[in-house]
């Protein structure tokens, strides 16, 4: 109810900054938004930039709160919908779209050539062949690891090319044996586990398989599944203890502090990692290690879109907008403010950032795919019912059989055969 | 004049029958609109299957269940779990009423500075529940809240109580204990004061002492107070919701869930927004809180009667 009671009064201060708003011969674009305050100063910028080329036009954001955004999107695309509304690819834009909330935006892709400039994203951007989105944002996830600990235990520091699993897991031992956790991960929100799986699941099977798996196509008595928590089973003693208790962040402390060695998270967390201390220095990434061998490399990388509503009063002037965003300037000024990467391949990412220029590297060559996390490639229900089985599974790993019923249950309930 | 007392007779009559109406009236009002449409808002919407959007013309996207949302929570394990929960909380929420008791006896005495001391017992439950569960979580914290270093000292192995799946509820309730047993507490004090002196002299001259004097003698004087203090342990434990969204999430994997978080996720959480089920799950605790509501209207109504 609180989270409601937030929208809706979100809700009132849009009404009554739309009303205060300064009305003259320019056309007006509103765009709800839910910026914290580097990209929100990012994307005013931006807006100055376009504003600043197309004089007639003028661009109005509302920034909400990034928590409370997710129930005020509810409320207001069908009662006062904004030109424009900030969201998230794949399946998170689906019941939107399904609602018919989101317009159809197929012609803007087609007239500016996005089709070749975001071609990693067409999957995640588009349902049943039309586009609904434009994505301007997305963070590379993968492993990231103190290079102290690996001094302190003794243990080789990874290089560029990364690790093979069996190294890995050889590590894992070493690291054990010096009271270091090999693999961190705060999962009392859930989700950092989702990360973990899915790089398993990937490795050990493909995207196809991720995909179809999110899709509730597979089941989860399937012998490729088996695979999957066999391998995430030879992971999970070395995962720390105790995960199911802490937050992401706290996690986070425990890789700064060097207690931990490795840390599966996205690229969001390296801001706090230097903010606890971290450096250039001895913090490194590597991108997840093959597991079976010969299986084209993908990666996970969530997607921030920009979608044009249905109840849009000027959509003229805001597919204007959307294909400035959707362009290599824009996307390249505003990834570089926040430190994420362009999704528009023209644009080019800071160098001076290895954290950045690895994730580009990572990403334009994973050529199995790009994922956009459990929670996002899911049915929001579906989501929570497996991630609660991973964190259960990394918790009391003799459960499987029931866990693995339990998931099977869900998806038989949720995808009739 | 006869005509005048025919013509009054009625009126005065629909003033009397009117003006308590007139009075009632805001608030049946306010009773109708936030109370009673709700309700039947709720159990509506739980025989649908809604995600909570309306489409680009304003029109209800639901699709018409039938009982399917409670034949789902039949056979749902998190709400099987979120049912035990519940209980549990129920059953260990009352060790607040001995404890209570216990303390405000402790209390009642004469000595220097016991109003401080009062206060200070009462002051866990004047400090919001969002804090306590902040404070609780930090006490059992893995690697360095205090609970877990104090088991780590006396074991060797510290105890993550709110990893664990078997201990998270506990540990809960717990937290929840705390300003929940300050309550009891004051309802006791205050109730302690109204025990009539003559009595307990009476008793102490026949020899009455110790757990004697308390069962027989004090025990039935503070049958409002225990009355009451039920009520609001029973209310307390069956809407716990704010301890369990602060401190757990409902988690590990969804074993601290109660009925009132389970409803939350399912309605309004992140991965929700199944609005038909949480509605379902709302009416299986209002019929679970409407046998207690019952019960205690029940009462009341038989002491209104007894006067």
């Amino acid at each position: 109810m609180v989270h409601k009671l937030t929208g809706a009064l979100a809700l009132g201060a849009v009404l009554m900054l739309s009303t205060s708003a300064f009305a003259q011969d320019k056309r007006v674009v509103t765009w709800n938004a839910d910026y914290d305050p580097i990209p929100l100063a990012a994307a005013e910028a931006l807006i100055a930039d376009f504003e600043a080329a197309n004089p007639d036009i003028d661009i109005q954001m509302t920034n909400f709160d990034h928590e409370a955004y997710k129930n005020a999107i509810r409320n207001f695309l069908t009662a006062d919908p904004p030109d424009l509304a900030n969201w998230y690819a794949a399946n998170r834009m689906r019941p939107f779209v399904e609602a018919g909330l989101f317009a159809d935006i197929t012609d803007v892709w087609e007239a500016n050539g996005l089709k070749d400039a975001l071609a990693s994203s067409v999957p995640s951007a588009s349902i049943d062949g039309k586009f609904y989105a434009i994505p301007y944002t997305y963070y590379q996830w993968g492993i990231y690891y103190n290079r102290d600990a690996y001094k302190a235990a003794g243990v080789e520091v990874p290089g560029p090319e990364g690790l093979t699993w069996d190294q890995f897991l050889a590590n894992c031992e070493k690291f054990k044996a010096a009271g270091i956790d090999c693999v961190t991960t705060g999962s009392s929100a859930l989700w950092p586990v989702a990360g973990i799986f899915d790089y398993v699941s990937m490795r050990t099977n493909g995207y196809q398989f991720h995909s179809d798996l999110a899709a509730g196509k597979i089941s989860w008595t399937s012998p490729e599944v088996a695979a999957v928590f066999e391998n995430f089973g030879k992971l999970q003693p070395f995962v720390t203890a105790n995960h199911a208790a802490i937050d992401w962040q706290d996690a986070a402390a425990l890789l700064v502090q060097g207690k931990a060695a490795n840390y599966v998270m996205g690229n969001f967390a390296v801001g706090v990692f230097k903010e606890g201390g971290m450096t250039n220095d001895n913090l490194g990434f590597m991108v997840f290690p093959e597991i079976t061998p010969g299986i084209p490399r993908a990666e996970e990388a969530p997607t921030d879109t920009i979608h044009l509503t249905s109840g849009a009063k000027n959509p003229e002037d805001a597919k204007k907008f959307l294909a400035f965003m959707a362009s290599a300037e824009a996307q390249t000024k505003w990834n570089a403010a926040v430190g994420q990467l362009p999704t528009n391949k023209n644009a080019s990412v800071d160098a001076a950032d290895p954290f950045l220029t690895a994730g580009f590297q990572a990403l334009s060559t994973a050529t199995g795919g790009i994922a956009q996390f459990w929670d996002r490639d899911a049915d929001a229900e579906y989501a929570k019912v497996g991630m609660e089985g991973f964190q259960q599974f990394l918790v009391q790993p003799d459960q499987l059989p029931a866990i693995l019923d339990r998931l099977e249950q869900t998806r038989l309930r949720l995808y009739p055969q | 004049m006869a005509e005048a007392a025919a013509k009054t007779a009625p009126r005065r009559w629909s003033q009397r029958s009117i003006a308590p109406w007139l009075f009632l009236a805001p608030g049946l009002i306010m009773f109708t609109i936030y109370v009673l449409w709700p309700i039947v808002e709720s159990v509506t919407l739980s025989f649908y299957d809604w995600n909570g959007l309306y489409d680009r013309d304003g029109n209800f996207t639901g699709r018409f269940l039938g009982m399917g949302n409670y034949r789902e929570l039949m056979t749902d394990p998190a709400f099987t779990v979120s049912l035990w929960n519940n209980l549990k909380w129920l059953v260990l929420y009352m060790l607040a009423l001995p404890a209570g008791l216990f303390i405000a006896i402790f209390l009642n005495q004469t000595v220097r500075g016991i109003r401080i001391y009062k206060s200070l017992f009462f002051f866990p439950f004047v400090i919001s529940q969002v804090v306590v569960g902040l404070i609780f979580s930090w006490f059992y914290a893995p690697n360095f809240g205090l609970f877990y270093k104090l088991i780590e000292s006396i074991t060797g192995q510290g105890v993550a109580v709110l990893a664990d799946p078997t201990l998270v509820t506990y540990g809960i309730i717990a937290a929840g204990l705390w300003p929940q047993i300050a309550y009891v507490m004051i309802l006791y004090l205050t109730g302690l004061n109204n025990v009539a002196p003559d009595q307990i002299e009476a008793a102490r001259l026949d020899g009455a002492k110790g757990w004697r004097m308390l069962w027989y003698v004090v025990l039935p004087q503070l049958r409002p107070a225990t009355f009451i203090a039920v009520i609001v342990t029973v209310i307390g434990a069956l809407r716990s919701f704010d301890l369990v969204s602060i401190m757990t999430n409902g988690g590990p994997f969804g074993s601290s869930r109660v009925l009132s978080y389970y409803m939350f996720e399912m309605a309004l959480g992140e991965y929700g927004f199944r609005m038909g089920y949480g509605a379902a799950i709302a009416v299986v605790l209002f019929a679970i809180m409407m046998v207690f509501i019952s019960g205690f209207i029940w009462k009341m109504w038989r002491d209104e009667r007894e006067r």
